[in-house]
């Protein structure tokens, strides 16, 4: 019968629904083994750092891409939660309260509930450009709070513990940081279901709904304000938590953490994984710590290679790498992404020149400006170069010109095939419609 | 769903000496209407004459600077848009007004769950609302798109797009339905197609419509308010209105003439 056969078609959350089995199954087994091919105790500490970034990149999308609210100070409430989590941790150390160490982290997503309840509240007043200037303003407010009252949050210092408190249950104490990333695993996994579910609620599909059209919303019985206000304090109590991780996993917290710096990288990152897709956050968030840890290593000038890629991601693929895989995914599933090979291959090796003579340049201006005393000679990349050598200068900027040129005269190629490819797989889809 | 208990007037929409005024130009001057439950009513009036304005006074997106609207016995001054939508009125946009990114069941589907009292649940899957799914269904039913069920909003054809935004507007069923130029921008035979399925899904209901083609008018409507720089100067049957001197003379004479 058709009814039968309509209602099977709404339960989509059954338990035997294989392929959404397969993806969080996977998902799992990876937190789970992940540590276990990465063994050494800098992969640890970034495998941990990746897990609580998970959960504050996919809390800030609950803002940015479900919501279509663009806030610049959400590092206020994961922040606020990490110094929530760290006092509590002492607390718990001193004997005060008789709290589990694994639990500090709830205390931080309280905390983040908290804060976002009591300054959500005029945040979600407004949306759009007047939204982004109030969590501007609010980051900014927080910011100074943070040197005016020492006592919270521990002046320059800031306010450090030690998460081994007691003699802990079964051998557990956290104290290596073995077993504290698999309780932050276990906390970014439960965090990460309970978001997507969330996707999947009358509240969550509302929230897109305020973020397509926020009028009509209005006259469909839903207060905007309210959508917003309610999204918003989920996301705090999400972004807490992960705050509450932080603190427990470097077990300390400075005034930094509720910065605009951090806001800042919360946004890049997010929209750098890609907003509109659910797991793209999830991208954006190892490539946080990759940046954020190995990038950083590798060279000063970080920052800049940074803001270079975002600004070439903003300008090709305002979608992130979640849209491109799923865009690339869509061509692959209809048999063609054999005749983009070829157009990919030039853009990358391309791309790769133009980055290889921007990036000479940009090396031999950081040492001249910080490295001066150990003379000319640079390394880069195997080679010497002689930075005081104009035509060491007129080289890196030839290879920048040809591969940036190259790069143009491939993306048109390359924009040329893809329309192509894309107008074959709309007539495919039309053919098969009909079929239907 | 949303019916409200009926005054002791009976009626379900009442204009009193409504005024609105926009800097120091009054726009709406002194509007008065009574439409009974289950009456269709077109609004017609010259460019500029305060149609949409009006529209724009009863579903709440702008306040009266004076007078009183009622809707099913209650005044609804100075609620915002929500809380009329509660109170059972629902509105269309003379410019397709979707949430674009939605799929077609999921835009439907957004406008049946406040009547459906899901409010701002975040503890219960929309997967498990068996109510809200098949209601949502059924308008989709309605409005002949259940074959473009999960297709984007944005990429819907003009006529589908028009199509859903009376949807939109039904399927939280609203006892009166404002709509604000359904057919604007439609050829001739979408439009003859369109005002049957406007009678289809608003049976039973209270019906305002702005329209300017007199062909859909005369399909849709009971009665005609004629709406002259702000006044409502004639508010009757067709024949009637057509028969009016001060219509005539103000504005419709030529137009009703020639239509039919």
């Amino acid at each position: 019968m058709a009814a039968t056969r309509d209602a099977d078609r709404y339960y989509q959350f059954r338990p035997y629904n294989v392929g959404r089995w397969i993806v969080w199954g996977g998902f799992a087994l990876v937190l789970a083994v992940a540590p276990l091919v990465w063994t050494s105790g800098f992969a640890q500490t970034m495998l941990s750092q990746v897990g609580i970034g998970i959960i504050v990149c996919l809390a800030y999308n609950i803002l940015l891409g479900q919501g279509g609210m663009l806030s610049f100070g959400h590092a206020v409430y994961s922040g606020l939660g990490s110094f929530l989590a760290i006092h509590t941790l002492n607390g718990a150390s001193a004997g005060t309260w008789p709290l589990p160490v694994s639990l500090v982290p709830l205390v931080g997503g309280l905390g983040g509930l908290f804060f976002a309840a009591l300054l959500g509240y005029v945040t979600t007043k407004k949306s759009g450009t007047t939204f982004a200037m109030i969590t501007l303003g609010i980051g900014e407010l927080v910011w100074s709070m943070s040197l005016m009252i020492p006592e919270f949050f521990g002046g320059e210092g800031g306010v450090s513990g030690n998460r081994v408190v007691g003699k802990g249950m079964l051998g557990i104490t956290f104290g290596p940081q073995i077993q504290l990333y698999y309780l932050i695993a276990v906390y970014c996994f439960v965090c990460t279901v309970a978001m997507f579910a969330l996707t999947r609620t009358p509240l969550g599909r509302m929230l897109n709904a305020v973020r397509d059209n926020p009028e009509r919303v209005e006259f469909i019985g839903y207060s905007t304000q309210t959508v917003r206000y309610l999204a918003f304090m989920l996301s705090g109590f999400f972004a807490g938590i992960a705050g509450g991780l932080g603190a427990l996993n470097f077990e300390i917290v400075t005034a930094e953490v509720v910065g605009a710096a951090r806001s800042g990288a919360y946004l890049l990152f997010v929209f750098l994984g890609g907003a509109t897709f659910f797991f793209g956050p999830i991208i954006g968030a190892v490539l946080m710590v990759i940046a954020l840890v190995l990038l950083s290593e590798l060279t000063k000038a970080w920052l800049l290679y940074l803001g270079l890629i975002f600004l070439v991601m903003v300008m090709y693929a305002p979608g992130g790498l979640a849209s491109l895989i799923m865009m690339n995914l869509r061509v692959a599933a209809f048999g063609k992404l054999r005749r983009l090979w070829t157009a990919y291959l030039a853009l990358g090796g391309a791309g790769l020149v133009a980055l290889a003579g921007a990036a000479a340049m940009i090396e031999m201006l950081y040492h001249l400006q910080l490295n001066a005393a150990l003379g000319p000679d640079m390394p880069f990349l195997g080679a010497t170069l002689d930075t005081h050598s104009p035509d060491t200068w007129f080289g890196a900027v030839f290879v920048m010109l040809a591969g940036v040129g190259a790069f143009e005269l491939a993306r048109r190629v390359f924009a040329h095939d893809w329309g192509l490819v894309q107008e074959e797989i709309e007539k495919e889809i039309k053919r098969r419609e009909v079929a239907i | 769903m949303n019916a409200a208990p009926a005054a002791a007037s009976g009626l379900a929409l009442e204009l009193r000496d409504v005024r609105r005024s926009f800097g120091k130009t009054e726009i709406i001057r002194g509007a008065s209407l009574q439409v009974k439950p289950g009456e269709r009513v077109a609004i017609i009036g010259p460019n500029g004459a305060g149609k949409s304005t009006l529209f724009n006074l009863i579903s709440g997106r702008f306040g009266a600077t004076s007078g009183e609207i009622v809707l099913n016995g209650q005044s609804i001054d100075g609620l915002t848009p929500f809380e009329i939508n509660r109170r059972g009125l629902s509105r269309s946009f003379q410019v397709s007004n979707l949430f674009t990114r939605l799929s077609v069941f999921e835009n439907v589907r957004c406008a049946v769950l406040w009547s459906l009292g899901y409010r701002y649940a975040f503890w219960k899957f929309l997967a498990d609302l068996r109510d809200a799914n098949e209601r949502a269904d059924q308008v989709l039913e309605m409005i002949k798109l259940d074959r473009r069920r999960d297709v984007l909003a944005m990429n819907l054809t003009y006529a589908e797009q028009r199509a859903l935004e009376i949807g939109i507007t039904i399927a939280g069923g609203s006892s009166v339905i404002l709509l604000d130029e359904p057919t604007a921008g439609m050829s001739k035979s979408e439009t003859s197609r369109f005002v049957q399925l406007i009678r289809e899904v608003t049976t039973g209901k209270t019906l305002l419509t702005v329209e300017h083609d007199m062909g859909v008018v005369f399909g849709l409507a009971d009665k005609i308010a004629v709406l002259v720089y702000g006044e409502v100067i004639a508010f009757d049957v067709p024949e009637a209105v057509r028969g009016n001197p001060r219509v005539q003379e103000a504005y419709l004479g030529t137009a009703l003439a020639q239509g039919h």
